[in-house]
């Protein structure tokens, strides 16, 4: 019912998404939040996640990464399937992905001395030998721009809320991870702080050949990392193209409207004023057929009536509309 | 104040005691704002603008210190008895926050919130002030204003609690609107949608309003004035057009070139700011910029520079290196 069709990037993706299906039961009811969402990844690639809150993509990441389990949908990274996983072999496999939080002053425990911090996924992990443990933790903090030697020692609450989020890349790093699901990593980030990380992720990203599943709500960010950008709403894709071609050519009409909204610096740009009225359903009955229907200029009977497939319209990218704008 | 001048800042100061020493939130800010404009106050976190927009408001935490003028539609609001302010801050004075919640009560349905407001301000009786209620709640954009007004605020999404947060704020007619980051905790959807409707009530009620951001892109479109603050000072201050057309301050120039720009291709590096702004409780001899400045020179870390004119009188800026000149930074 939920099937989409699976936009292929390269023979050897390093992340296979297919059809998954995430829910929250809340009462008797049921959260639909990830609805049949496929998309791959290939290695050393950014995938940019963008949508409004409560879309589904931080679900999304914490169920490629087994944190939360699909309802249905596998997931294959480099070519094993994570959803058929358990205990230790799991364990064993979650040493090549990691995750990075919004929150970076949350995600931290406030009583631990970021040295310990840092070095716990190493520990779990296995390492034993405490000289080797605190050289790569040292490596870790470096590489994030911070000085070991004044940084162990402390606690988080001494830190701001951009060196907070060094610490979590750091604490993401130190295992030499393959694959990095950044859940809005700058939102709750200053502009000028959010520069810096920015700066600091793509800096990583090559260092250490990472492949990034980047989500953010903002555009803009989510088009200065990644490679191609995929849309989502009410937990379902609606678009996914490489990024310059999705901003100069939005084949569906969620995703001109998310252009339309971003606040441009420029006085001569007078913002539209068509911009999208109203606020998305509740994924507890989203709405038949195409989900984005009850705020889409363009929709019909059709709408209503046929659940849109994901399909090529330009090379490389793909829309799940009836009625695309290209 | 000058004629047509609704709200002026005069030199104000604003100093909180903390276990770390003195703390300057607000640094002898100047601003003034005309009947029926726009300004646009610009700047990272902590650099005072919530302080700021408190002192305006004779809002301030118990133990804060406040010194200079803020006149108000000819009243001096330092010399104000507080019933006088409360009423005040009722009428002509209006503010939303970031939060909407900080203005709205939990316990309360949204009906009952709008039409207290109305019947204390604008002595309406109960049936007027329902009908204005409705009125209002339609005109920013809530659907089914009617069944609204028996809703609690914890049964609206963030949006919809900001659009009734707005309602209460507009219902008595201010003369000026503080809009304290109303947007920032919302989807960029959303924003878009509260960004018009504040500038389309703003241009029918011939409303002033200060719409506080620490993004350059939501004032760029929307303002008719800037304001950018740093460290609890304004830095730089112009007409909008103006200062996007010609940054004198490197700080502005810096904010603005850090932002993701939608016409650049992927993966390239932001031109970030360096290190970040400085503790309040230890200020800086210099310009409070000089450490992450990168066309500082010696008289930057020793001298404070202050706010001034150069070619137009209301284009200010607060820099001994300002871009665009022979000896400065962009030469
Ligand atoms: N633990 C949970 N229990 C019930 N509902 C949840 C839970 N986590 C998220 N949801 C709901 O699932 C939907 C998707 O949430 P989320 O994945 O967090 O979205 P996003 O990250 O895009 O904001 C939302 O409607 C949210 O309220
Ligand atoms: N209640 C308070 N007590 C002490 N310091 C405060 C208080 N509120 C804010 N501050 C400090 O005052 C400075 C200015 O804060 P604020 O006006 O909130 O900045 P902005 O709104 O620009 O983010 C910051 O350094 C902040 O930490
Ligand atoms: S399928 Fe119909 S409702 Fe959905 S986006 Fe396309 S035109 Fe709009
Ligand atoms: S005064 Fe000096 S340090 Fe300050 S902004 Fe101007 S050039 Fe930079
Ligand atoms: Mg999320
Ligand atoms: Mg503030």
């Amino acid at each position: 019912m939920t099937q989409q069709a699976s936009p292929a990037v390269s023979n050897d993706p390093l992340l296979d998404v297919d059809n998954l299906v995430v829910e929250y039961p809340v009462g008797n009811k049921i959260v639909h939040a990830v609805s049949g969402v496929s998309l791959q990844i290939a290695r050393g690639e950014t995938l940019g996640l963008v949508g409004e809150s409560g879309c589904g993509k931080s679900t999304l990441g914490r169920a490629v990464l087994q944190l939360r389990r699909p309802v249905s949908g596998r997931v294959l990274f480099d070519g094993q399937d994570l959803t058929a996983m358990h205990g230790d072999t799991l364990r064993l496999m979650r040493r090549r992905v990691q995750l990075i939080f919004q929150d970076p002053i949350a995600s931290l425990n406030p009583r631990r001395r970021i040295g310990d911090i840092i070095a716990e996924p190493l520990i779990i992990s296995g390492v034993k030998d405490s000289a080797k443990r605190q050289k790569l933790v040292d490596e870790a903090l470096s590489a994030v721009g911070l000085d070991p030697a004044l940084v162990v020692g402390r606690l988080p609450h001494e830190f701001s809320g951009g060196q907070c989020q060094r610490i979590c890349i750091a604490r993401a790093l130190v295992l030499n991870p393959e694959f990095i699901v950044c859940d809005e990593p700058v939102s709750a980030l200053d502009v000028s702080i959010r520069a810096q990380i920015l700066n600091l992720l793509e800096e990583m990203k090559s260092r250490y050949g990472l492949t990034l599943l980047f989500i953010a709500h903002d555009l803009a960010v989510v088009k200065a990392v990644s490679d191609r950008v995929a849309v989502m709403y009410l937990g379902r894709l609606c678009e996914v193209g490489p990024s310059e071609q999705l901003f100069a050519r939005p084949a569906h009409p969620y995703t001109a409207l998310l252009i339309e909204a971003i606040p441009m610096p420029d006085p001569d740009v007078r913002p539209a004023e068509t911009v999208p009225v109203g606020e998305p359903p509740s994924p507890i009955s989203p709405p038949s057929g195409c989900r984005f229907r009850t705020r889409c200029p363009r929709a019909d009977q059709r709408c209503s009536d046929e659940m849109p497939e994901l399909r090529a319209v330009a090379s490389g990218q793909f829309v799940a509309c009836h009625h695309p704008l290209i | 104040m000058t004629e047509g001048t609704l709200l002026s800042v005069e030199d104000v100061i604003v100093d909180l005691p903390t276990p770390r020493g003195n703390l300057r939130a607000v640094d002898r800010v100047d601003l003034t704002i005309g009947a029926g404009r726009t300004l646009g106050v610009v700047g990272e976190s902590g650099c005072g603008k919530t302080m700021l927009s408190r002192a305006i408001l004779q809002l301030l935490p118990k133990r804060a210190k406040l010194s200079g003028r803020v006149m108000f539609d000819g009243q001096d609001l330092l010399q104000l008895s507080p019933e006088k302010l409360r009423k005040l801050r009722g009428r002509s004075l209006a503010v939303v926050f970031q939060d909407p919640m900080t203005s709205l009560n939990p316990v309360l349905t949204i009906g009952t919130q709008l039409i207290e407001t109305l019947q204390e301000h604008l002595e309406l009786d109960m049936a007027a002030a329902t009908r204005r209620s409705v009125e209002l709640l339609a005109a920013v954009g809530i659907p089914a204003p009617e069944q609204r007004l028996m809703q609690y605020p914890h049964q609206l999404s963030g949006g919809m609690r900001q659009r009734v947060a707005i309602a209460i704020a507009l219902s008595c007619e201010p003369k000026l609107l503080i809009a304290d980051e109303p947007t920032t905790a919302l989807d960029v959807t959303i924003q878009a949608q509260i960004l018009d409707l504040l500038a389309r009530e703003q241009r029918r009620r011939h409303m002033a309003m200060i719409l506080i951001t620490h993004d350059l892109g939501v004032v760029a479109g929307r303002t008719d004035e800037v304001a950018v603050m740093y460290a609890g000072r304004v830095v730089e201050r112009a007409p909008t057009p103006a200062l996007f057309k010609k940054m004198r301050m490197p700080y502005t120039e810096a904010l603005l070139a850090a932002l993701p720009k939608i016409d650049a291709a992927p993966h390239t590096p932001l031109p970030a700011i360096s290190g970040r702004p400085p503790d309040p409780t230890r200020p800086l001899k210099g310009c409070s910029f000089s450490p992450r400045c990168r066309y500082a020179w010696a008289q930057c870390h020793v001298e404070k520079p202050r706010l001034e004119e150069s070619n137009s009188p209301a284009h200010q800026f607060a820099c001994f290196r300002p871009i665009g000149t022979g000896a400065g930074a962009g030469a």
